[in-house]
């Protein structure tokens, strides 16, 4: 297994690589550059103060030195520098970074874990009420648009009703004891949490329900019912078991669209997370930010897809054997 | 098969060269495959409502002829007043805001979807059909593409080059292809084993004519399913991008109301409650499309 | 184990018209017509027919293993020692299967769930019908596996599936159905899957397990070979009836119905090559016919070349002598005709 997890991850960090020279090449294309946003900041200034201002960040280099330069920087923790914010691009994101991997995950536990409930119990009875609310929600749950669904949810349940708070990650003033701030967070975090799970729902759901219908018809599901164990057993036992491996599969690819709804997700409930975060690097032009942010979510990507893969390398004892 | 067969081969013009070259497309299969679809009531109903939306793009400007950004009354003045939908903090009126939407939602979408389409179809082919080196490195490539979140890059791609029409459609579609890129790539290296194929193969048929006219028709009826659901997924993340402030500044969308009215939404819920519908029921109508292909389409795909 | 049954003469499993139907679109379908057996304890018998006739379907009759929405047991009886399991309750069914009468099936490549070891498979029986520990489960599991002859039983309870031949994981299934001492185990098309010499294996396997044990056997075949060297009986079986029974011997030797002397001449003769002239492989001529457009009448008269115009009606089963019985207005023995009383 170990040797499995050192291949998986050198192959992961080779990714990485790439991701990261395509990402820095991709921002050479940005027209301008830091150093236009300094100037423009500053109101202005001559064409030798500009040229200066571009020695001293190495911006007149040839782009592979750049490149050379970057990575060298990367491997420090030094990510550059954002003149918007005043501070290391690295300590910014790391900031940020907690409220959408709290979010993202959050959503996507809820989601499987709900979702393969409904899946199970609508494969049982393909022809039941429980099946036809999987297939209205996951339609339902394919078209709706995530961040009007959080809108929605808000009017209802934070305005209508005034169950919970309507942005924010804390509230002012903090609650005096630790618990009661670990409280006042997850209160904060329910709304937006359900929003973005809601979608993810809709989908595990159908695709549990398609994978138990599938294992459900398996020679050794015959074989367990004939030796005449209890139902239930038969399902959750052994026929969940076998669904759950296409359905980590999936979760775990999912895990960038969920990046995806989060960063959503963030801008309409206000969370202090990245997504807001890149939203104001681009209308403000803060390319280390932008540049950044894509690197730190490309890993946190790749991660996932290690810790997935691994995963379903414990659950399918097929696999587990072979290297 | 029979004499309809027989006809297609001789009066096809790319064929008659050859003589007895055989294309394997029952055209009996698609008549069948569109009745069935026919019979599928929620099916239907999609394709009325993707039919409706098409014709209000196209008629309701004509009908309606007001200019959506135009302030034409009281600011948030609530709906089924003097206005249909209300207004929004501008005075703008909801109702011709997604009327006028309609139009550049859907071609926004087609036209990423094309891209899309353009993309993934070729780099799935060629990666299916060739194999090997080609096939890894294309495959990379694919990975490259599916590792960064698709919204974080459609963002930066936006940002760096300039919101407008044209990096919008280029990023919706440039973030989303690898999907499809992966369907087809599937398909073709199953269908490329198939006894058809290695009959052509041994009449010396060229390798272009084998992706064009003997692997792709064959690998059509998934393509088509994923194709009908891009579009549906374009017109939910142009939605985003216009939400988040990233579009066109000249052209109305529905997401874009969505974004503008962002501030006001407690005291106004029609502002985004209508445009946000709006999406929501057209997106829906694609996926029963979707669904009734799938379903029209699946007994073909358990024959083959 | 079974002594007390082996004294008696009364047969462990009695199967009294027993009738299957499946509800389809264009309305039920008769899959399994009057079919009748019985089967004493330490005795095997044979069924055999082509695929489609319902020999497997038979079998998950007796296991209340029908799929329930499209099929039903519309009628009949199955006694097994004296108590008739249509009239069970779903959970008492589920207390006889897998302890009294147990199962194998022809695919050991997938009857058994590859996310399981060996070993957690096959103790799951005897937890859920008997009181033990799981440390005595595992026990008695180790001696299972070494009945059947798999060597290294320690090793092998905690491995995978995928990690045994097919004829291991065929006597793995065989030790799972014997776990809890059943009164009958059912084997359907046990070998079909396997090589010629693991089939040899698994036959002496059955025979030893049967003579320990004193088990009754119905053992699923379309293979006469398999039926001569395992079966004391024979029910043969076409298109959901049953048009033929009798001792084995009988049987193969003296067949009565078209249909088995079709079934016995398909046997290709190795014998001794003197002849001049290679015989071409014999065939039965036709198809198994769409037991929803069926019609009245014989099932075999279609391709039955002693058809005569009573056929269009369906045969009475002819009892001939003890145990003997034939479904057909003609049959047709090639010994000196017995005495014909109708049963």
């Amino acid at each position: 297994m170990t040797e499995a997890l050192l291949k998986r991850s050198f192959y992961g960090f080779l990714m990485l690589v790439i991701v990261v020279i395509l990402n820095f090449l991709l921002l050479q294309a940005a027209p301008g550059d830091v150093v236009d946003s300094i100037v423009a900041d500053a109101g202005g200034a001559s064409e030798e103060v500009v040229a200066r201002i571009r020695a001293e960040y190495g911006l007149d280099q040839p782009i592979y030195i750049q490149l050379l330069t970057y990575l060298k920087n990367m491997l420090r923790g030094d990510l550059g520098y954002s003149f918007h914010y005043d501070a290391p691009v690295f300590s910014l994101i790391v900031d940020h970074l907690p409220a959408t991997i709290m979010l993202s995950l959050s959503a996507i536990i809820i989601a499987v874990i709900v979702g393969t409930l409904l899946g199970t119990i609508a494969a049982i009875n393909p022809k039941g009420i429980i099946s036809h609310i999987v297939t209205v929600l996951s339609l339902l749950g394919y078209a709706t648009p995530v961040f009007w669904l959080g809108m929605m949810v808000l009017i209802l349940f934070a305005y209508t009703f005034p169950i919970f708070p309507v942005f924010g990650m804390r509230s002012v003033p903090a609650p005096e004891t630790s618990f009661g701030q670990v409280l006042d967070i997850i209160h904060h975090m329910i709304l937006p949490a359900l929003t973005l799970s809601i979608l993810f729902v809709a989908s595990y759901s159908r695709i549990s329900r398609a994978a138990m219908l599938d294992v459900m018809g398996s020679d050794y599901i015959r074989t367990a019912r004939a030796k005449g164990i209890p139902e239930r057993v038969v399902v959750f036992k052994h026929a969940l078991k076998n669904a759950g491996l296409p359905i980590v599969t999936i979760a775990g690819l999912q895990l960038s669209h969920a990046f995806s709804g989060a960063v959503l997700v963030e801008t309409v409930f206000s969370l202090p997370g990245v997504g807001p975060l890149l939203l104001e690097s681009i209308t403000g032009r803060d390319y280390p930010v932008m540049l950044g942010i894509l690197q730190g979510s490309a890993m946190m990507v790749i991660v996932a897809n290690i810790i997935t893969d691994m995963l379903y390398r414990m659950l399918d004892p097929r696999i587990r054997g072979n290297v | 098969m029979g004499s309809k067969y027989h006809d297609k081969v001789i009066s096809d013009p790319l064929v008659s060269g050859d003589g007895e070259a055989v294309i394997n497309v029952p055209i009996e299969g698609w008549r069948e495959t569109f009745s069935m679809f026919c019979g599928n009531f929620v099916a239907v109903m999609g394709a009325l409502g993707i039919i409706i939306v098409i014709l209000v793009s196209i008629i309701g400007p004509i009908i309606l002829d007001a200019d959506p950004f135009e302030m034409v009354g009281t600011p948030l003045s609530e709906p089924f007043g003097e206005f249909l939908l209300g207004t929004d903090y501008l005075g703008r009126d909801v109702f011709a805001g997604i009327v006028y939407g309609a139009k550049p939602t859907v071609l926004i979408a087609i036209s990423s979807t094309l891209i899309t389409v353009v993309v993934g179809l070729s780099i799935g082919a060629l990666s299916g059909f060739y194999g090997g080196w080609i096939d890894n490195v294309l495959m990379r490539i694919t990975e490259f593409f599916q590792v960064l979140p698709s919204i974080v890059l459609a963002m930066v791609l936006v940002a760096v080059f300039e919101p407008g029409l044209i990096s919008i459609i280029f990023a919706i579609g440039i973030t989303h292809w690898t999907s499809l890129a992966r369907l087809t790539r599937a398909e073709f290296l199953r269908i490329k084993e198939r006894e058809l194929v290695l009959a052509q193969r041994a009449i010396g048929a060229t390798n272009m004519r084998l992706i064009w006219r003997v692997i792709l028709p064959n690998a059509l009826p998934p393509l088509i399913i994923s194709m009908t659901l891009t579009v549906g997924i374009c017109i939910l993340f142009e939605a985003a991008l216009s939400f988040l402030g990233l579009n066109d500044p000249d052209t109305i969308t529905w997401g874009l109301m969505i974004g503008l009215s962002r501030d006001f939404f407690f005291e106004a819920w029609w502002t985004v409650t209508f445009p946000g519908l709006a999406i929501l029921l057209t997106v829906l109508c694609i996926a029963l499309i979707g669904d009734g292909l799938n379903d029209a389409l699946n007994p073909k795909l358990r024959q083959r | 184990m079974n002594q007390a049954i082996e004294n008696s003469i009364e047969p462990v499993l009695d199967v009294r018209s027993l009738c299957v139907d499946f509800d389809t679109k264009r309305g039920p379908v008769r899959v399994l017509d009057d079919i009748s057996f019985s089967l004493n304890a330490g005795s095997t018998l044979g069924i055999v027919g082509e695929s489609g006739c319902g020999k497997s379907m038979t079998a998950l009759a007796l296991m209340g293993l029908v799929p329930s929405p499209p099929g039903r047991i519309s009628s009949g009886e199955i006694l097994l020692h004296g108590e008739n399991l249509l009239e069970a309750s779903k959970k008492r069914m589920r207390a006889l299967r897998g302890d009294k009468i147990s199962m194998i099936f022809q695919e050991p490549m997938t009857s058994l769930n590859p996310v399981y070891t060996v070993g957690n498979q096959v103790a799951e029986s005897i937890i859920y019908h008997q009181n033990v520990t799981k440390e005595e489960a595992r026990e008695q599991v180790i001696e299972l596996l070494r009945s059947v002859q798999i060597p290294a039983p320690e090793r092998r309870i905690d491995e995978y599936p995928h990690q045994l031949s097919g004829g291991m994981r065929q006597r793995v299934m065989i030790a799972m159905a014997l776990a809890c001492e059943p009164l009958v185990l059912i084997a359907d098309e046990p070998t079909t899957a396997l090589d010629v010499t693991v089939q040899a294996q698994i036959f002496e396997l059955l025979l030893e397990i049967q003579k320990q044990r004193n088990i009754a056997i119905i053992l699923i075949t379309h293979d006469m070979g398999a039926i001569a060297e395992l079966a004391d009986d024979v029910v043969v079986m076409y298109a959901g009836h049953k048009i033929e029974e009798g001792s084995t011997i009988e049987v193969i030797n003296d067949p009565l119905h078209p249909y088995t002397q079709g079934l016995l001449r398909c046997m290709p003769d190795i014998g001794e090559d003197d002849s001049e002239v290679r015989q071409p492989l014999f065939e039965i001529v036709g198809n198994v016919p769409d037991l929803a457009n069926r019609g009245a009448g014989c099932p075999f008269a279609p391709r039955c070349t002693a058809r005569v115009d009573e056929c269009s009606t369906l045969p009475e089963t002819q009892l001939l002598k003890d145990g003997r019985r034939v479904k057909c207005w003609r049959p047709q023995s090639t010994m000196p005709m017995p005495e014909v009383t109708a049963s």
